[in-house]
């Protein structure tokens, strides 16, 4: 990027809430099911029909309000958003206009080890739209799927206060690693239950802010940090040309990476919202506000704190556990009612068990390893009962199986000898068998030193504590 | 005295009597539908044959001693806007001739649940719009006093068919005054209840934060009577109000003394005809003679209430009426290029034009830039509008004024001024804006023989006062007079 500019961005994020049933009526909200089979007459917007509130949307776009630091605005309306489009069945999406349920608040990120704050604008609650089919066989017409209809969402917008794709990125991540502490969204992203606007100017350094674009159909973390670049160097181009940038909502077109004009400001449409006459003002008090937040847990940006300063981890150790909420919790536990070591228990996490996760494409939940058995695990580690070589061999069976882990040590006799007097006669014969290897010791060859513990291993087959034996040859050498 | 001819109340005697069955009542309106609908020409739908399914159904619980509703058996007809489940509900419009609603409003639910015989669909202005049926996609009702006048709207149909004897209850809706207007215009009584009291689930909506479904009788006590049924809160409808509600009929003793009713001297200008004024001046000395105490009140914005109205209903019905878009249901245009030519020939042959007049008013309103010169000066309007109600109810029970600024006119005379057929709503919407209950009922006859309507107004859920005063009128004029048909 020329280096005299600097881009500006902002994101406006849509979060699919993982209610049971969707905002307006009690239809189940579902995915991945048989087209049109969650629908009735609200949701199918028959004639007659009103919609009613869905409280708990209410309640999880609070307690994302809580986790983002926001005003929780105590009275609040919802409004209607006029447009034609075949998805949207009333031909109005109920949302929020000028009053959103929360606003002014921030969040913090974290780009290389840096803690960065945005600013969030607002948060306010709507509903989702169906899904067009479009395909061949239908003869040229499009078919409509209206089970996503009336499925609740939070719509976050950001402060345009992101000057990198990195920095957008890192805010999604910190998005959605919140969105799931707090079990509001699946955050599938395949599935759509993450998408966002994004917002991109330009501007040379020192000058006000550039003419912004807004870019749809941004589906994943990293479409939209491709998207942001693409724009970035698009808008540079055109400024280095003597161009102009317009003001526009622009396509993002993931398979060609490129953005596409869909419509200037000047077609932009007109959506006449005003008040939903069908719906009460929606009030929440002091005590289900309060409640909601001592609802909140502890986020990932505390526990990242937490972790580095009071456990010790490195920071981006601490990061990557900290993200996962399933990793986190798992970590906890291991590490407060488990009494494992922090560090031997982050090294597990994001060695043998990320390794496993990858490899299977499984999640934690779908593993037999719990966090009680992990501390076992690494409790007969720490005590030496076994080693770490015995350990790995253990995960690998109670990772897949549920079978108790001091059955496994026996019946596959793993467990370590660290009985003194076994292991010095162990060393005496390993000494004695190995005279030529002693002498070159003493002439300062200290690799000699590992060849003769490894064999002292080898003689053990495996079971003699490394440790112990290590000490006991560099004693015995030292006679 | 023919059964089609008597009140629900007189009928509910004589079917707990089993001196008739329901079955010989609901036969004998289906006759008179029979007879006299071909002149006028108030339902679109007859549910002939389930009519008397159901009337024999309800015969055979009362004969096995079932406790039943005082309106079991009790022939009704609804207007063709509120949701029947297997019976076409076309809001007289070419956009839903063939609609037929998988559901039942919860008004619907309610009259089944009351055991009460569901007669058939009556004729309304297209969408509920419109002070005189003749916006109906399908016919003109005729006033059943003069068949060369409109019956008023947009309830029409339902005024028209208890009027002309053809259902011995109905039910219809009232936005602006559509329930009371054509029930003053065809000599019967109709209720336009606090908005809130009865869930709109199922009402196809016009203008859904002034929308409210309501009774129109023979009798007074007939309107209570189903008021009682329908009303109550209903979990599908949020604007629906939580409260406990008593009945209304059973509060009816015909005493006014000490009644307080407000004249407001706003509602009695020029814009109003003689005959009119005279006929419920009438009405309140009766009632002054009986023992209410009349005294003249203000209530200055009223003036501003047919512009607010007009501004705040056609907003949301522009958003409401979006929906009719032939991509689900309804009428879709036959040739059409792509999606936004689908959706303009669609609306434009689907939609008559005074549906379009109040879509492109609405649309206007609500427009970016116009929004905060109409639609929130209106709604402030509104506001202020039901203050000044609030506060003239800290002095008077009931405020009495014209339903209506004149009579029916004639079929044809006003279709081509929408000003002049907006003007007729000028005395009942503000009740609309203001959230009350309001009542229309015959007080006499203008100088060409047609009826002229009184309306009391009260204040939020005191629906029993204003029934309870014209409880009373009913009972000192002797009953009201039933057109020659």
């Amino acid at each position: 990027m020329n280096d005299e500019y600097e881009v500006v961005i902002g994101l406006e994020t849509h979060a699919e809430l993982s209610t049971e049933s969707k905002i307006y009526c009690s239809c189940k909200n579902k995915f991945g099911i048989e087209v049109n089979t969650e629908v009735c007459p609200i949701c199918m917007a028959l004639p007659g029909t009103l919609p009613t509130l869905n409280e708990r949307v209410v309640d999880y776009a609070i307690k994302m309000g809580h986790a983002l630091n926001c005003k929780i605005n105590r009275v609040c309306k919802q409004d209607r958003k006029n447009y034609f489009y075949p998805d949207l069945p009333k031909a109005y999406q109920i949302s929020q206009s000028d009053i959103p349920l929360c606003e002014n608040g921030y969040v913090d990120i974290l780009v290389n080890g840096e803690s960065k704050r945005i600013g969030i604008t607002r948060i306010h609650i709507e509903e989702d739209a169906g899904k067009l089919l479009h395909a061949t066989s239908f003869e040229g017409s499009s078919l409509v799927d209206l089970n996503r209809c009336g499925v609740p969402l939070i719509e976050i917008v950001s402060e345009p206060d992101m000057r990198s794709s990195a920095e957008a990125k890192a805010y999604l991540e910190t998005l959605k690693s919140i969105l799931s502490y707090l079990d509001i969204c699946d955050c599938k992203m395949q599935e759509g239950s993450i998408r966002c606007d994004v917002n991109v100017s330009v501007h040379k350094k020192g000058t006000p802010f550039g003419t912004r674009t807004e870019m749809k159909n941004v589906n994943s973390f990293s479409a939209a940090v491709r998207g942001i670049e693409y724009e970035q160097k698009r808008q540079i181009a055109a400024l280095e040309a003597g161009e102009t940038v317009v003001q526009e909502t622009r396509r993002w077109d993931d398979a060609q990476g490129v953005s596409v004009s869909m419509r200037t400001k000047e077609d932009a449409h007109d959506y006449r919202y005003f008040p939903e006459p069908d719906l009460l003002t929606i009030s929440v008090d002091e005590k289900r506000v309060e409640e909601l937040k001592a609802q909140i847990p502890e986020l990932p940006t505390q526990k990242i704190l937490r972790y580095v300063q009071k456990l010790g981890l490195p920071q981006q150790d601490a990061t990557i556990i900290a993200e996962n909420v399933d990793l986190a919790n798992f970590f906890d536990e291991c590490t407060q009612k488990g009494g494992a070591s922090p560090k031997i228990a982050a090294n597990w996490l994001l060695g043998d068990i990320s390794k496993y996760l990858n490899e299977t494409g499984k999640t934690l939940g779908e593993t037999k390893l719990t966090p009680e058995k992990m501390s076992e695990l690494i409790g007969y580690i720490e005590k030496n009962t076994i080693s770490t070589a015995s350990g790995k061999k253990i995960f690998e069976i109670i990772v897949a199986e549920d079978k108790p882990i001091k059955q496994l040590i026996d019946d596959m006799g793993l467990a370590q000898v660290s009985d003194t007097s076994e292991l010095e006669a162990l060393a005496d014969k390993i000494l004695a068998e190995n005279e030529p290897s002693v002498t070159s010791y003493k002439n300062g060859k200290t690799n000699a030193l590992g060849y003769l513990v490894g064999q002292c291993m080898k003689a053990s087959k495996g079971k003699a504590n490394p440790g112990m034996m290590k000490e006991i040859i560099l004693k015995k050498l030292g006679e | 005295m023919e059964l089609y001819e008597m009140t629900a109340a007189q009928l509910s005697q004589k079917l707990e009597s089993k001196e008739i069955s329901s079955c010989e009542l609901t036969k004998a309106v289906i006759d008179r539908i029979n007879s006299v609908d071909e002149k006028v020409k108030a339902y679109l739908t007859v549910n002939e044959e389930e009519a008397i399914e159901q009337a024999k159904a309800v015969d055979n619980k009362r004969i096995s001693g079932e406790k039943l509703s005082k309106l079991a058996g009790i022939p009704i007809g609804i207007k063709d806007n509120i949701s029947t489940k297997g019976i076409k509900t076309t809001c007289a419009s070419k956009m839903l001739e063939n609609y037929v609603p998988p559901f039942d409003a919860t008004v619907i639910e309610k009259i089944k649940a009351n055991d009460m015989v569901l007669l058939g669909k009556l004729n309304m202005d297209e969408f509920a719009m419109g002070s005189s049926t003749e916006n109906s996609y399908f016919n003109v009702t005729h006033n059943p006093f003069d068949l060369d006048k409109v019956p008023g709207g947009s309830s029409g149909g339902s005024a028209a068919a208890v009027s002309a004897r053809e259902a011995i209850v109905a039910l219809g809706s009232d936005t602006g005054g559509s329930i009371r207007q054509p029930s003053a215009n065809c000599g019967v009584v109709g209720l336009k209840p606090t908005y809130g009291s009865v869930s709109r689930y199922g009402l196809v909506a016009f203008a859904s934060s002034l929308d409210q479904i309501g009774p129109i009788g023979k009798s007074v006590k007939d309107v209570a009577m189903v008021q009682d049924i329908i009303c109550g809160r209903d979990k599908m409808d949020a604007t629906s109000a939580i409260r406990e509600y008593t009945s209304i009929a059973d509060s009816l003793t015909g005493d006014v003394s000490g009644v307080k009713i407000g004249i407001p001297n706003e509602y009695f200008g020029e814009a109003i005809d003689d005959d009119v004024k005279t006929a419920v001046m009438n009405a309140v000395h009766e009632l002054e003679k009986a023992g209410a105490k009349v005294c003249e009140i203000s209530l200055p914005s009223a003036k501003y209430a047919l512009p607010a109205y007009y501004i705040i209903s056609s907003a949301e019905a522009s958003s409401n009426l979006a929906r009719f878009d032939g991509v689900r249901y309804g009428y879709r245009a036959k040739d059409y290029t792509d999606l936004v030519d689908m959706y303009e020939k669609t609306r434009s042959e689907g939609f008559g034009d005074e549906v379009k007049r109040r879509i492109m008013l609405g649309t206007f309103v609500l427009s970016s830039g116009y929004y905060d010169a109409y639609y929130k000066q209106a709604k402030l309007m509104q506001r202020k509008i039901a203050g000044e109600y609030k506060a003239a109810f800290n002095e008077v029970d009931v405020i009495a004024t014209p339903t209506a600024p004149f009579t029916a006119c004639k079929i044809g005379q006003n279709i081509d001024d929408p000003l002049k057929m907006y003007a007729c709503d000028i005395c009942t919407v503000t009740v609309n804006i203001a959230g009350l209950p309001a009542l229309s009922l015959p007080c006499g006859m203008d100088r060409s023989n047609m009826p002229v309507g009184l309306q009391l107004i009260g204040d939020s859920f005191r629906e029993d006062k204003i029934l309870g005063a014209a409880y009373a009128y009913e009972k000192l004029v002797g009953g009201f007079a039933a057109p020659a048909l």
